[in-house]
This record gives structure tokens, sequence and C-alpha cells, in this order.
């Protein structure tokens, strides 16, 4: 009962099969997280293969035509294969090879995750194997392209609502089909402890250099950082190294699809009750009988009806926010920061870019906010541009 | 001996799985009086689940249909209420943790007590996590059975030492589904439960045909059949009633001898 829980969330709520997998999983990365040639050969990787740090940008004209707040954006879309993902990926695959794994299988929604983890995959000679719902292999083609660039099998998902959830689903099924050489690479903070725990860790580099680069560029904590939540790891890595700070708001960004008083939508904090599914306990979008809800958001990354368990708990203790955000809101922003500051986000991001948009004018000029941009927008440009009507082949 | 250990009892006990709610309730109703007849020992009833991860493609096409017609907790309880009236078959209901959460736990066990409902499996509720339900379960007298699986090793004498009612013995890496070929190290599993404790082990995930079952109950106690009764509710729809009664029929001559 007490493994792996913050709060009451959390848990192992998995298949017997995979319960020695796990444990197994936990042993290896308490041993290696502090083993002095694992710790250096994953910064080595950060550094010269992923491009950490990564940039704390002032956004000057977004900020000037805010007239609020100052607002900074975390550059996690310039990291190599353009997201956050790669932070987590590194860390993971590399301790599947320490473990003597020769596959990896990972889900991915947007695709960033799956590209990520064919990315690694590929640097460090494993077999990679991605399940993506058939939906977003078809909204996401050109990660699919990406991946099959990259060496990896890309299998579409067709149960389910062939989305983030059925993606998850079947990665679980094929771990319990064949776990002795394969390691599964989760790709956001949540399943089974000990995964949110080691997501959690591998991302927690973003919000420790925020830390870091916002002191030396104001000589002082941000007042608040921002992120958008799909399964909650960008997010989370920005917010783990300010929980203690008080003073500094956490804004987790969530999708709300058409909107929160819609049933399309993704807004999981929102709309959601406790349950308990894909390992851990947490929110859940779900009916009164505990079936799972097809949810939906324009962003695929995001189009998940849970939520990691270490946000839950931030949700509770009152730690954190959690905002809605909707498609056209996160469309808008998605055009906006392309305009006004050159940069091109991940629709996922857009999200959070949203939410800033909206607090920056009410903020005192001498507040600091903190976005984290977790992914490039390239991968949505074509998905955007049907958004707006206009019919562009990838 | 409660209604479960009873199973056991009287030789080997044949243990069919089907969907509830696939087609219809009214098939269940009746696929529930006919195996019993046929020489089920015990039923499993499967509770529909929108993401049962545990399952191959068989049952969860069973898990969509069941849904898809509008079936819930709710209405297995009130088909059991009248099954109860004239059939005392043990039964046991398979679902995934968050439909008993969702439902409310306290109320889901109590619910089954009065329904006459004697055991749950819950597959996504390893033994780490099991005092999420079993002290529910313990107050309503409603058996928790607990799985083991070709790759718990070590981790079968404790979940063995805490078991109660019979031990769920996965034959197979992987999810449900019928297989050529059920993995090589069920026989030790088996044993190695009983090192530990006099339990009753029953074999499950994989088995289809009467060679099968009677190759796994020279050593186990029962086997568990789900994914190729399911297969024939699916080929037959509502006129599978005869089709699934008669291999019940055969599967149970194969393991008495
Ligand atoms: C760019 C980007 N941001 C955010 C997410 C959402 O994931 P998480 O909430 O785990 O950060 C994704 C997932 O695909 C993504 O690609």
């Amino acid at each position: 009962m007490e493994k792996g829980r913050f709060g009451i969330h959390g848990g192992q709520y998995i298949p017997e099969t995979l319960m020695n997998a796990v444990i197994e999983l936990e042993e290896a990365y308490n041993h290696y997280k502090n083993d002095p040639e694992f710790v250096s050969e994953l910064n080595e990787l950060l550094k010269n293969y992923a491009g950490r740090p990564s940039l704390l940008y002032y956004a000057g004209k977004m900020t000037k035509d805010l007239g609020g707040a100052k607002i900074y954006l975390k550059r996690e879309d310039l990291n190599h294969t353009g997201s956050h993902k790669i932070n987590n990926v590194l860390g993971q695959v590399l301790l599947a090879k320490r473990m003597g794994k020769t596959r990896v299988i990972a889900e991915t929604g947007a695709g960033q995750h799956g590209v990520a983890t064919a990315t690694a995959a590929a640097l460090m000679g494993l077999e990679c194997e991605i399940f993506m719902g058939k939906e977003d292999t078809e909204r996401q083609a050109l990660n699919v392209f990406r991946m099959k660039l990259l060496g990896a099998k890309v299998h579409p998902v067709t149960s389910g609502t062939q989305t983030l959830k059925d993606a998850v689903n079947e990665t679980m099924r094929e771990w319990t089909q064949r776990v002795e050489d394969t390691h599964y690479v989760l790709g956001s903070v949540m399943g089974p402890h000990p995964f949110p725990t080691i997501v959690r860790d591998f991302q927690s580099v973003i919000g420790r250099e925020v830390k870091q680069q916002v002191k030396e560029m104001e000589g002082k904590l941000p007042d608040a950082v921002l992120a958008c939540v799909g399964g909650g790891s960008n997010a989370m890595g920005m917010f783990y190294d300010f929980i203690e700070d008080t003073s500094v708001r956490l804004i987790g960004c969530e999708a709300a699809g058409r909107g929160v008083d819609t049933d399309k939508t993704a807004a999981t904090m929102a709309t959601g009750k406790i349950g308990i599914f894909h390992g851990m306990k947490s929110y859940f979008c779900q009916d009164g009988y505990g079936q799972i809800a097809p949810v939906y958001s324009i962003s695929a990354g995001l189009d998940y009806p849970g939520v990691g368990p270490e946000h839950a708990n931030l949700r509770d203790t009152g730690r954190a926010e959690y905002v809605p955000v909707t498609d056209d809101e996160a469309v808008e922003a998605f055009e906006y920061l392309s305009r006004t500051e050159g940069i091109i986000p991940a629709i996922e991001s857009a999200h959070a870019v949203a939410y800033a948009k909206k607090i920056a004018p009410t903020l005192g000029k001498d507040k600091v906010l903190v976005i984290c941009l977790s992914g490039r927008g390239d991968k949505d440009v074509a998905a955007i541009a049907r958004y707006r009507g206009v019919q562009i082949y990838e | 001996m409660n209604s479960i250990e009873k199973v056991f009892a009287g030789g080997k006990a044949f243990i069919p799985f089907i969907t509830a709610g696939d087609p219809s309730i009214d098939i269940t109703e009746q696929l529930v009086y006919q195996m019993a007849g046929a020489g089920a020992d015990l039923i499993e009833l499967g509770i529909p689940f929108s993401d049962p991860i545990a399952e191959g493609p068989v049952i969860q096409a069973a898990d969509n249909r069941a849904l898809n017609g509008g079936f819930t907790a709710d209405t297995l309880f009130s088909m059991m209420l009248r099954i109860r009236k004239s059939c005392q078959v043990p039964i046991a209901c398979m679902t995934y943790v968050n439909p008993v959460f969702a439902y409310g736990a306290e109320k889901f066990m109590m619910n089954c007590r009065e329904a006459g409902i004697d055991a749950m499996i819950v597959p996504d509720l390893p033994f780490e996590e099991k005092n999420e339900l079993l002290p529910i379960c313990k107050k309503y007298g409603i058996t928790l059975i607990s799985m083991i699986a070709p790759t718990s090793g070590e981790r079968i004498r404790k979940i063995a030492s805490e078991a109660e009612g019979f031990i769920y013995c996965v034959s197979s890496m992987g999810v449900t589904g019928v297989r050529q070929n059920l993995g090589s190290n069920v026989e030790q599993m088996v044993r190695t439960v009983k090192e530990v404790k006099n339990i009753p082990c029953a074999i499950g995930f994989g088995i289809s045909t009467p060679e099968q079952a009677a190759n796994m109950s020279a050593f186990a106690d029962g086997v568990i059949v789900g994914s190729a009764i399911v297969k024939i509710v699916e080929q037959y729809g509502s006129g599978c009633i005869p089709h699934v009664t008669e291999y019940v029929r055969k599967m149970k001559r194969a393991i008495t001898r």
C-alpha cells in the first residue's frame, strides 16, 4: 500500500505478470541514480546529444504586447527531437541498457515521445517498437514517418478510442507478453510506481535549470511557472524544484477541447473523479460505473483521460492550480506566439501559452512568469491549417 | 467449507468464463443455467470494462459488445438475484479495480453478497495493493482470488501463504486468448503453491482444447476457459447456448477420469 504514493494517489495497480518487472526496475533505478558513471554518462548525453541546458528566453515582444508580467519561455522545443520528451527517454533507455534489456517499447500520443524513444534506441542500439492510436497516426503523420526513419516499428492501435489511452493499453499488453528482454519506456509521470518518480526525476532538470536561469537574469525566484498537462511530465519537471518555494505559483494547463461543459474535453482535473487505472490511483475522466470516458482535444499529446498521481496530490493539497484551456484558445495562442515571437510552439505547449496570455496582463510588471515551451510546432502545422480550413499536404 | 472451497472438493473443477451482457443479459442468464447443468463447477462472469488491459482481442470485443448494449454492474446484480432463485452454482466475478472503486467498494461488495456472488477476481490488483479491496471483501464474505503468473518466481510463496478460495494460475505470458502452446512452467508454479499452502490451483489463460484441459488437470485442481467460449458466443450470438453447453460438457468430460 505504501509504495510510490503521493498522498492517496499512485501505487502499483497492474497484473501480477508485470510485478517483478516493476520491482526490478525500481531496484535498478535506485542503484543507478546514485552511480557516478551512470549519472555522468546521462549528463554527457543531455549536454552533447540533447543540447542542454535549454535556453530561457525573455519574450520581450509578448511581454510588451500583454502589458503585465515579464514572460520567459523555457525552450524545451530546442532540444534534440523537438520536445522535453528526450530528457526522460535518454535516462530510461540508458537505464534499460544497463539492465541488460535489448528491446524498448513505448506508447505515444503526439508522436514526440515515440520519436524520442526511437532516437535513443537508434543511438544505443536497441530494438524499438512504438504503439500509437490509429487516429493519432493520422493527425501526426509526420512523426510516424520520423519514427520509421529512425528504425522503429510503429503499430497503429485500433482498439477503443484509437488515441493515447489505447496506445498505453496496448503497450502494457505487449509488455506482459514479453517482459524478459523488454523495457517499457513510459512517456509521462504516470503508470505504476516507479514510473511517476523516475520520469519526474529525469524531467526535473527543466525546473532546476529554470530556477538557476531566473536567478541569474532576475536575481529572484519566478512568481509563477506554467506548463501544459497531458500525463504531466513537462509540468512535473517544471514544478518539482519549486514545490518547497511556496511563493511560486505552479499552474498546470489541461486540454479542455471544446469546453469543460461539453463531452468533447480532456480536462481531467476539471471534470474527472478519483479512480484507479493504468497502474495508478489518480483523477480520471470516467462515468459513474468507472468506465473510462472517451476524451477529446485537438492536441494528441494532451488527449488523455488521466493525470499523473503526483499532480493529483499537488491538486489535493492545493499546492498547484490546474486550469482548462480550450482548442480555440490554444490555436489562437499557437498563432500568436508564431507571429509575435517567431516561435511556433507545439499545440500542447500552446495551451500553457494561452493561459499565460490570460493572466500576464492582470499581474504587475515586476512579476515574472515562466512558460514551459515543451515542444516545437512543426508537427502540428498541417493540423492547424486544417483547423483553419486550409488543406495542405504533409 | 465455503462455497468456493466446495467447488474443488468433488474432483477437478471446470470453470467457464463469459462476459456478462454479451450478447445480452438474457443470454448470459440462460448460459449460466445451461453451463451449470452441463457440469461447470464455478462460473466466472466478466463485468465488462472499457479498457481491459489483461484481455486479448476476443474478450476486449466482448466487453465492447456488452457495454454497447448498456450493461452495468447494476444489471449484473439484478440478474444474479433472478439466478439465485433457482440456481446455486458458485459465481466469481472478474473485473478491473476501477469499476469496483468507482461504484464504491463497500456498496459493490454489499450488493455482491445480496446477489449471491461468491468471489471476485481483479487482475489489476496485485498482492501489494490487495488491501484496496480485501478488508471490504472480508466484511461481506466475498472471497478475493489471488493470481500468480509465469514471472512470479519467489513471489508465489508470499502470495500463496495469504491466498484464499483458490489460486488463479496464469499459464502463459501476455493477455487472455486461445494459445497452441501453454507456458511450460505451470506445473512448477502449482508445486510451489502446494509447498506453502494446501489450496486449490486453477489454471487459466490460453486453454481451449479438451487435450490441453486434460493435461493441465493432471497436476492442477481446475481449469479456466475464457476466450474459447467467448469466441463461440461471438460466432453464434443469441444462438450460442447449445454450442456453449456442448463445449462445457465436452471440457468437463475431458478433465473427469
Ligand atoms: C510537446 C509536448 N508537450 C506536452 C506533452 C504532454 O505530455 P506531458 O503532460 O507528459 O508533458 C506532449 C505529449 O505528447 C508533447 O509532445
